[in-house]
């Protein structure tokens, strides 16, 4: 029956249950994801548009992305700098404790985030183990922005090494003993042979990095202080708005967040393309 | 400059001047920057982790112990437990069933169907929370209907499932669909011309192949199902007993200063999360092996 005749949207194949998987996969797809998405831009209508305006942009909500994205942005440029750092050293040297080192470096991915928050909270604390250090330097890390900062640190640090990694790997020595032959010193080498190379990749990393903070509130609400204008990111305010039954203002602040992932999610997606093609682009005209 | 060039090796007194690999960095270079990484991975990765130990085990263990088998700590992980055995079953046959459609078929829009799939790793979780919150709350659309049968969806255990759906939702699909595509679908073609049911291939022939695959998504997609907190926290209610799952659990327990309480529950998680990375290594292990007999199978054909 379903191999009398191929719609046109699909080529024909001898393999049986495309019907199945594919309604499976759509219906699953709409009823848990898209459907209630759609909620919360059909909530966020209910609201006219100026106090959908008021909704996303009082004084308070304003310093509410100022913060998430400054401090996103922020941790996503160290990351980008240590996580090239730890990707290099663990691609190209050997030391004790590699392997565990490696292993553990995607521990923020498997730490639930509320244990992840308690514990930085715990240690960044006046009195914490790293706390301790800063206090009498007059800096507070627990419960001011710069506790937010460590936070997302913590969480966005595997995706620029874990992007990283495999491209490092697959560099070719080659062209570095070229680059070498030529008279170029190591520094030149690393400026103009390999960074150009794996730039995407770091790219990438970093863009996944910030992404992720952006939309992150487990690990940080506890290390964070909390205090409106001051130390409140903007999924905070989210919930806040939430339990005081404000559920359209809620569902406002979230179609500005949901807009703002999905350009990122675009963005990654972008790169990912320029990656791939120019990794193959070289294997093609290469070698 | 020039005499770093690989003709010196036949000039016995330039090789004395310049010993050093030139596609290498001199040994202090790489001290310093195995030390720096060293620091920023013992900082941030090291010390949280010995920390909830530490502190869990502060006052002793009969406080732990105590901390970890109390009413609201044991509910917590039942649920915890519960929410996991339906959740991720729920989204290992959609990741099989999508995979099979995007992996073994050609259509029109399959890369806007991939991107859909992945679509709940861009949404902050609060918001994943939220939409469930929107369509079975008190303000909802289907409010009067939930209420006159007496059906709880949120502040219930089906809110808590379906918000852990939906943060997990694409673990299982993202790893299968890449593996799936290299591994190509002439085996399954084959089977199917020699007589196989369409059941009897993806049991035979495709179940085998990806099972490691498979066994890598189901592994990411309990940890994360286990351990969401912010999703879950906006469709659970907070009551005690009833709707705190683990991660839930140490939130409510540290705001009332329970510390070794809060550190106890944390401690189970964390041995959680070491052992998804245990695991999660062995099956990325065996996945690379496997792909390595394939190749050398094709090799030999």
């Amino acid at each position: 029956m379903s191999t009398a005749l191929f719609p046109l949207w699909r080529k024909p194949s001898a393999l049986p249950g495309f019907g199945l998987t594919m309604g499976y996969t759509v219906a699953y797809l709409s009823l848990v994801v898209l459907v209630p998405l759609l909620m919360v831009f059909i909530k966020a209508s209910s609201l006219d548009w100026a106090s959908f305006v008021t909704a996303v942009s009082s004084p308070r909500v304003l310093a509410s992305y100022r913060l998430t994205f400054g401090l996103s942005l922020a941790a996503a440029i160290l990351n980008a700098v240590f996580g090239f750092i730890l990707a290099w050293v663990l691609v190209r040297y050997t030391f004790p404790g590699k392997r565990f080192v490696d292993a553990l470096i995607d521990l923020p991915f498997a730490l639930p985030t509320s244990v992840a928050g308690i514990v930085l909270a715990a240690i960044y604390a006046p009195n914490g183990w790293v706390g301790r250090w800063f206090e009498p330097l007059g800096i507070k890390i627990a419960f001011t922005p710069l506790g937010i900062f460590v936070a997302l640190t913590f969480i966005g640090l595997p995706f620029v090494v874990r992007t990283l990694q495999p491209v490092l790997e697959e560099f070719e020595r080659e062209q570095e003993e070229a680059a070498a032959c030529l008279g170029a010193t190591r520094w030149q080498t690393l400026r103009h042979v390999i960074f150009p190379a794996v730039l995407p990749a770091l790219l990438t990393g970093f863009a996944l990095a910030f992404a992720r903070a952006v939309g992150e509130y487990g690990s940080v609400i506890f290390i964070a202080g909390n205090i409106p204008m001051v130390s409140e990111i903007t999924s905070l305010l989210i919930v806040t708005k939430l339990e005081q039954f404000d559920y359209a203002g809620a569902a406002a602040l979230a179609v500005v967040m949901l807009m703002i992932s999905f350009v990122l999610l675009l963005l990654i997606n972008t790169l990912q393309w320029w990656l791939q093609r120019r990794h193959s682009g070289r294997r093609a005209s290469g070698a | 400059m020039s005499d770093s060039l690989a003709l010196s090796r036949t000039l016995p007194q330039a090789t004395k001047a310049r010993k050093a690999d030139p596609t290498d960095e001199p040994a202090l270079v790489k001290a310093i920057l195995i030390g720096v990484a060293l620091l920023f991975f013992a900082l941030f990765l090291v010390l949280p982790l010995a920390s909830v130990f530490v502190t869990a085990l502060g006052k002793g263990f009969a406080a732990y112990w105590d901390g970890l088998t109390n009413d609201d700590a044991l509910s917590a992980i039942r649920l915890t437990v519960l929410i996991a055995v339906i959740a991720v079953p729920l989204n290992l046959v959609f990741g099989v069933a999508a995979s099979w459609a995007i992996a073994r078929f050609d259509f029109k829009g399959k890369s806007v169907l991939t991107t859909l799939i992945d679509l709940p790793f861009s949404v902050s979780p609060v918001i994943a929370g939220l939409t469930f919150l929107l369509i079975f709350g008190r303000q909802g659309p289907i409010w009067d209907f939930l209420d006159a049968h007496n059906l709880k969806i949120v502040f219930a255990l089906p809110g808590l499932v379906l918000a852990t759906v939906f943060v997990t939702f694409p673990f299982v699909a993202r790893e299968l669909i890449p593996l799936m595509q290299a591994q190509g679908s002439e085996e399954e073609e084959a089977a199917r011309v020699l007589g196989a049911s369409g059941w009897q291939v993806f049991t035979r022939v495709t179940l085998p192949k990806i099972k490691w695959g498979l066994l890598y998504g189901v592994i990411l997609c309990n940890a994360r199902a286990m351990g969401e907190f912010g999703a879950v926290s906006v469709v659970s209610g907070h009551i005690r007993g009833e709707t705190n799952t683990l991660p839930l659990h140490v939130e409510i327990e540290y705001n009332d200063y329970h510390t070794v309480g809060a550190f106890a529950a944390a401690s189970i998680l964390a041995l959680l999360a070491l052992a998804t990375l245990a695991l999660k290594l062995w099956a990325e292990r065996k996945l690379a092996q496997d792909k390595a007999a394939r190749r050398e199978d094709a090799v030999q054909a």
